[in-house]
């Protein structure tokens, strides 16, 4: 099953570049990965989608943690959150067959956004699953373009993710809240 | 006050406390160079910057400060990379300060440029590129505290040469502003607690103490931890000296060239503390075959380290030190008795087996020159080597009884380290006596570093092993390949007449009878000398763990008493 992390960052030039570059030095494989901003304007989040296991989603975790620039890093794989990915898909739709896609976006509750002679643009917001379901069902009409964001995911009401370092970063101790004394 | 870039720079360096700095001056460091004169610092200038990474690397290591070195921008700063990378591997604490072209034409491949935060991301602790001159004290401030702290390590900064000339307000920052950097200090309650079950359960514990002993200077607290808990204690390359070796508790060096009783120890283990150590393949050998009885405790300042080769059963996230005092309390003493008395006979075994004879055949044995100097020296020389056959001999043959004695490249296995980073610690500790043990292959690779040791008087005595071969791959050539010598012979120059182009004293020993006077003669001499050993082509480091073998099936020495007897 693919392991959510998000990590805040700090809004730096280059730290997308750290952390894309840690993954290729380190082997790990990144299924998706978002990048935007957050309530805070020096703080960036990051979700990433992994292919691996526990014991690699901890390695992760830890070799992220070792980024100057890291802030944060939790697992929500587990944990009670809301997930979305939006996905603008460009589908073949001459006159004829545009009642069909118009039909299949309101049963996904997706939305035509864009309507040209020969295409339609379908907006579709949703979990990974339900973007792919729609996705399947339109592909024999013909998916001439397509985007998708990544992932982008939320733990609900005031809960976090799973931080398998204790310690690092402070997480989770009391002794490492001290400010930083040269 | 306004000061220029440049300037603020070195009014940041010497409130960090530097006083030596290794570099070579170029077109993107002028400003910076300018200005230097200005202030109280020794500029030590090398031949070729990979010697002033290595010089800062071994500075450091000998005196536990970050190193500086300095370098242009292009080649001059991807010269630095080897030496980054060796202090990489190693985490010695050093920063690098590369000139970089103007800010406004960094892009632009302009004359010198090259991308140095892209290319030393991968082997830096950190890095920063400055633009302005208002960012560099911050940077500066930065740098040296995440070089220092936690899992020290390199880091680099790399100075448009605009923001060096720019004037701006100095002002020194009281304050660091890393939200997102704290190394962890101490390891939780519930953590602690499974690790006391564990010890109190073992029966055959041995510790394996790492570079993080020293660097976390956990040193008196490993010693009460092992006497209380009558816990033996085996050694990796870089962490030789955590304990005396002449001490009963201690095994060592583990590994690929360790000694038997002390493999077998790791082998036969219940119980591994693993103390600031990170489970190289150096040290374990084949992973699937290592220590397959023994459950495993891991301390370590690094979080990425714990369960990255070896899945432990306890892992402890800190400073060793802290971790270790917060663990000690809560353990009660224990007795081994009976597991130190098979070490014991372990021991016996392998001194009466391989340990300690050379044949009397008229020829020079590296490892019995090593064994003569650390006699010679008392065994209180700061040691530095290269990297290869002579490295672990003398990893083996010099009894290291204190910490912070051995300089060497472990992790990265940098040829050519030797010199330089013996260099460095003549300027840590210009009083104390320094020998550089090198091999002929890597003494030539950073071989002009030679006119730096003569330029600046450093007191380097240099032990130079010739055995016309790249010996350590020959050694692998000859157990693994057939005994086919592709590209290990060497054809060497002579040596002694390089040294004295250099007005370096030297002297050629050829005969067992001449190394002990050898020694000595270098020994009277102060600043820079040289003696080279001819000795034996063909020998090699025993015992050895071949790539793919388990700890203990080991290739022992071959028994050479039955000639030495002959002779």
């Amino acid at each position: 099953m693919p392991r959510t992390l998000i990590a805040l960052v700090e809004d730096k030039p280059g730290v997308l570049n750290r952390v894309t570059s840690l993954f290729r030095r380190r082997n790990f494989n990144i299924a998706s990965l978002n990048v935007g901003r957050t309530e805070k304007p020096d703080v960036s989040r990051m979700t990433m989608l992994l292919d691996s296991n526990d014991a690699d989603a901890r390695l992760v975790e830890a070799n992220l943690y070792k980024l100057v620039n890291v802030i944060d890093v939790q697992d929500v794989t587990n944990q009670p959150s809301v997930r979305r990915d939006l996905a603008l898909i460009k589908v073949k739709a001459s006159p004829e067959q545009r009642a069909e896609v118009v039909n299949l976006t309101s049963i996904f509750r997706a939305n035509v956004v864009d309507v040209a002679p020969e295409s339609v643009i379908v907006e579709i917001t949703g979990t990974e699953d339900k973007v792919e379901s729609l996705v399947e069902l339109l592909r024999p009409l013909g998916i001439m373009e397509m985007v998708r964001t990544g992932q982008v995911a939320m733990v609900r009401g005031n809960g976090s993710g799973i931080r398998y370092t204790p310690g690092a970063n402070g997480n989770g101790h009391e002794e490492n809240k001290k400010p930083i004394k040269s | 006050m306004q000061k220029s870039g440049a300037e603020i720079l070195w009014e940041c360096l010497v409130r960090e406390g530097v006083d030596t700095v290794f570099g070579l001056p170029g077109g993107s460091v002028m400003p910076i160079y300018d200005v230097m004169l200005n202030y109280p610092v020794r500029h030590v200038l090398v031949k070729h910057e990979q010697g002033a990474a290595h010089m800062a690397d071994g500075y450091a290591r000998a005196s536990g400060k970050v190193g500086v070195a300095m370098a242009t921008s292009g080649p001059g700063a991807t010269n630095l990379v080897t030496g980054i990378a060796t202090a990489m591997l190693d985490s010695s604490p050093i920063v690098c300060i590369t000139g970089q072209v103007p800010a406004h034409l960094v892009g632009g491949d302009a004359f010198q440029e090259v991308d140095m935060t892209g290319i030393t991301l991968p082997i830096t602790k950190h890095n920063f590129l400055v633009t302005r001159a208002d960012e560099i004290a911050q940077v500066v401030r930065e740098a040296f505290y995440i070089a220092r702290s936690g899992r020290p390590g390199p880091v680099l900064i790399d100075f448009c040469k605009n923001a060096q000339v720019e004037m701006t307000e100095f002002e020194y920052p009281d304050e660091i502003a890393l939200p997102g950097y704290k190394p962890p200090m101490r390891a939780p309650r519930e953590d602690l607690q499974r690790a006391v079950e564990l010890i109190e359960e073992a029966e055959r514990p041995v510790i394996l103490a790492g570079h993080g002993v020293l660097m976390s200077d956990a040193l008196e607290e490993l010693k009460i931890f092992a006497v209380k808990t009558q816990t033996p204690v085996a050694m990796t390359l870089l962490g030789l000296g955590a304990m005396p070796a002449s001490d009963s508790l201690s095994l060592n060096m583990m590994g690929m060239h360790g000694e038997a009783p002390c493999n077998l120890a790791i082998q036969n283990a219940d119980l591994l503390l693993a103390f600031g150590m990170r489970f190289d393949d150096r040290v374990t050998g084949n992973l699937r075959k290592y220590a397959p009885t023994a459950h495993k405790i891991h301390i370590e300042i690094d979080p990425s380290e714990v369960h990255k080769n070896v899945h432990v059963d306890a892992a402890l996230s800190g400073d060793l030190k802290t971790v270790l005092t917060d663990l000690i309390p809560m353990l009660d003493e224990y007795d081994h008795d009976e597991w130190l008395a098979q070490i014991g006979e372990w021991r016996r075994e392998s001194e009466d087996r391989d340990i300690l004879f050379w044949p009397e055949d008229g020829q020079l044995y590296t490892a019995k020159v090593i064994h003569d100097l650390w006699e010679a020296t008392g065994g209180d020389s700061i040691l530095a080597t290269g990297v290869g056959q002579h490295q672990m001999w003398a990893a083996q043959y010099y009894k290291f009884e204190q910490p912070h004695r051995l300089i060497t490249s472990g992790g990265a296995g940098t040829m050519g380290f030797g010199l330089p980073s013996a260099i460095g610690a003549w300027f840590a500790h210009p009083d104390r006596e320094i020998w550089l043990i090198d091999g002929d292959g890597s003494f030539q690779m950073t071989q002009a570093e030679l006119a730096t040791a003569a330029n600046e008087g450093a007191n380097v005595k240099i032990a130079l092993m010739n055995n016309n071969f790249l010996g350590m791959v020959r050694q692998w050539q000859e157990f693994f390949f057939d005994s086919r010598y592709a590209g290990t012979p060497l054809n060497n120059p002579d040596f002694v007449k390089i040294a004295e182009a250099h007005n370096i004293p030297a002297r050629l020993v050829t005969q067992p009878a001449e190394v002990v006077p050898a020694i000595e003669y270098a020994r009277q001499i102060t600043g820079p000398v040289l003696l080279e050993f001819r000795v034996e082509k063909e020998d090699a480091v025993y015992p050895m763990v071949a790539t793919g073998a388990a700890l203990d099936e080991m290739i022992r020495r071959p028994d050479r008493r039955s000639k030495a007897v002959g002779v």
